[in-house]
């Protein structure tokens, strides 16, 4: 195989495998289960009290 | 065996490897300092041997420590309070050498004739000083606190995170005299010779380690964004140092090293590493603060969370291919620098996403940048954050990068992201971190931090305007011909031509230390314990959260 070739090639996948990585992570971020979850999950840092660890005796 | 017993003998295992680890420093550095072959490994071998002695020493006191009181259960703080202190200790520091080789570039007699204040010296131990020491132990200490608070867990680790944050100092330190001596591997941003290099990949890992191990702890089932952001941070920059330092010691004993690779592969792996230390360690990381500190300042949740998603994963496979536009118009294949151009034209989108999700958290609460100076601060850093992220794309295209590259417009953006982004966000965060891990009811002033907000703002504004000015002239002195076709302009009146602009950046520079020095002022009174002298223009968010009133009110869930 020629270089010109295997530069088409590689190039070729490279694209297709990032642009189904972004549509993976688009599919992640838009699934409507997961709403909940995120909607959750941005009120970590408001979350109070300690942590949850209990002092074992 | 309860699991009481179980814990003692945990402790006194750990305790007995802590003890067996620094003494095998203590003979490690020995041998360098007896048997080395020059006087800088010998020097910090000795340098080594003490530090070691030190830990051993405080080590053995501690283990006859009465064990029965002390509380393990809560957050992990003791590291945390060290790398914010050492954050704004270096912080000065590496800001007060930036602004002294400003001055060297504007009136060369500065440099005093010696070879440890010459330019050259002095100028790795800026970067790295504000680079890997500020914004090093920025991320340390805001990581550490900020994955405890979101994963509702103690840090793991019994000395491990103790060893992580001195161990981190020593780094600094050896590397720093290092420099100064003239130990160096000249690799821009990877300036350590090989024996520092191993010592920091030692610290890395246990870096790795107790963050992960605090996120496995974690009660939460889902890990808080800023979490992946650090966790990004860690990971890559451990990839990035062993692979830009591989390197052959001439010998084992000895300062020198070579590195493996040669000519263009040399400088590919090189800005593949300084280019990815700008996007893990001075972007990623930073991240992970803006994500927690902004929404936790603003008493509001961040934007969109799913935004935030999107952000990280495009940004952290789009920004390790950007490093090629460093070297345009080089010995670097064609297609290399192509690609390299075209990935940071990509990251515009991811990086404006992050900035709008950033900015937008105080989208109903803008009152508060008037009220509030800190969070005025990470506000005003995010839209640094935009803007040198805007200018960086624009700069790596080739057309403009044939005017920009070798020029000081390349150092104005680097500044109007590190001084206006890094910097500002981190102060902003240690502002924050102050009050809450010394359990204050706010800070010394807010008045100060006014002060330090205006003085740092108008000396960035300074540096890097002037630094355009100067960059782009001495680019089109630089590209000037005569109409014979001979250059216009000799090189040194290019130099002589941006001594004005010289002085200007110097004089902003010496601005944004004195907004350093008034933090520092600022946090040392609030450590102290002294009354803050405004509380009532303080948000109750300043306050640790024992003294504050009322829990937090952010946005109801899933109001619609």
């Amino acid at each position: 195989m020629d270089y010109e070739t295997m530069v088409v090639i590689t190039q070729s996948l490279a694209l297709l495998f990032f642009v189904a990585l972004f549509i993976l992570v688009l599919g992640y971020v838009f699934w409507p289960g997961n709403k909940a979850k995120f909607e959750r999950a941005s009120r970590l840092p408001f979350e109070q009290g300690g942590t949850n660890q209990k002092r074992e005796v | 065996m309860t699991s009481n017993t179980q814990k003692i003998a945990w402790n006194a295992f750990s305790d007995a490897m802590a003890v067996a680890g620094s003494i095998g420093g203590i003979i490690l550095g020995l041998v360098f300092a007896l048997a080395g072959r020059d006087d800088m490994i010998k020097f910090h071998g000795w340098l080594f041997a003490a530090a070691c002695s030190v830990a051993c020493l405080i080590l053995l006191m501690r283990m006859f420590d009465d064990e029965e009181n002390v509380d393990d259960t809560g957050y992990f703080d003791g590291p945390v309070r060290v790398a914010t202190v050492a954050t704004i200790f270096w912080g000065v520091v590496g800001f007060l050498v930036g602004d002294i080789i400003a001055w060297q570039l504007a009136f060369p007699v500065l440099n005093l004739d010696l070879p440890w204040t010459s330019f050259g010296r002095l100028r790795p131990l800026h970067t790295s000083g504000v680079v890997f020491a500020f914004g090093g132990n920025a991320l340390i200490a805001t990581s550490l606190y900020v994955v405890q608070r979101t994963c509702r867990a103690r840090m793991v680790g019994r000395w491990s995170p103790w060893f992580l944050v001195w161990g981190y100092q020593l780094f600094i330190v050896l590397a720093a005299t290092g420099y100064i001596l003239g130990v160096t591997q000249s690799k821009e941003y990877a300036e350590p010779e090989w024996y520092v290099d191993i010592w920091l990949t030692l610290v890395w890992v246990v870096y790795l380690l107790v963050f992960m191990g605090t996120l496995m702890r974690r009660k939460e089932p889902h890990i808080y964004v800023a979490n992946w952001f650090f966790l990004s941070f860690i990971v890559t920059v451990a990839m990035l140092h062993l692979v830009n330092n591989a390197a052959l010691p001439v010998s084992f004993l000895g300062s020198k090293s070579y590195i493996i690779y040669s000519g263009v592969q040399d400088a590919m792996t090189q800005w593949w590493y300084g280019h990815n230390a700008v996007g893990f360690f001075l972007t990623a990381g930073f991240l992970g603060m803006m994500y927690y500190f902004v929404p936790k300042r603003a008493e509001r949740p961040v934007y969109s969370y799913r935004l935030s998603i999107v952000h990280f994963w495009s940004i952290i496979f789009l920004y390790i291919w950007a490093g090629p536009h460093h070297l345009h118009y080089t010995a670097l294949p064609d297609w290399a620098q192509t690609l390299g151009m075209t990935f940071s034209i990509m990251l515009w989108m991811p990086s404006w996403g992050g900035m709008i999700n950033g900015l937008m958290t105080l989208s109903g609460a803008w009152d508060k940048l008037r009220t509030d100076p800190v969070i005025r601060m990470l506000v005003v850093s995010v839209a640094f954050y935009g803007m040198s992220t805007f200018e960086g794309p624009l700069m790596s295209v080739k057309a403009v990068n044939s005017l920009s590259h070798y020029t000081d417009w390349t150092i104005g953006h680097v500044h109007s992201g590190a001084l206006g982004w890094v910097g500002f966000v981190s102060f902003g965060a240690v502002y924050c971190l102050v009050p809450w891990l010394w359990g204050r009811k706010g800070l010394y002033s807010m008045k100060l931090v006014e002060w330090h907000f205006w003085v740092s703002t108008l000396g960035i504004l300074l540096y890097i305007t002037s630094m355009w000015v100067s960059g782009i002239l001495q680019g089109l002195m630089w590209r000037a011909y005569d109409q014979l076709g001979f250059l216009e302009y000799s090189f040194v009146e290019t130099v002589e031509a941006m001594h004005p602009f010289y002085v200007i950046r110097a004089v902003g520079g010496l601005m944004f230390v004195v907004g350093s020095l008034l933090m520092a002022w600022n946090l040392w009174k609030t450590v102290y314990g002294e009354e803050p002298a405004d509380l009532r223009d303080q948000p109750r968010v300043a306050a640790a959260p024992e003294f504050r009133e009322s829990p937090a009110m952010a946005r109801p869930a899933a109001a619609e």
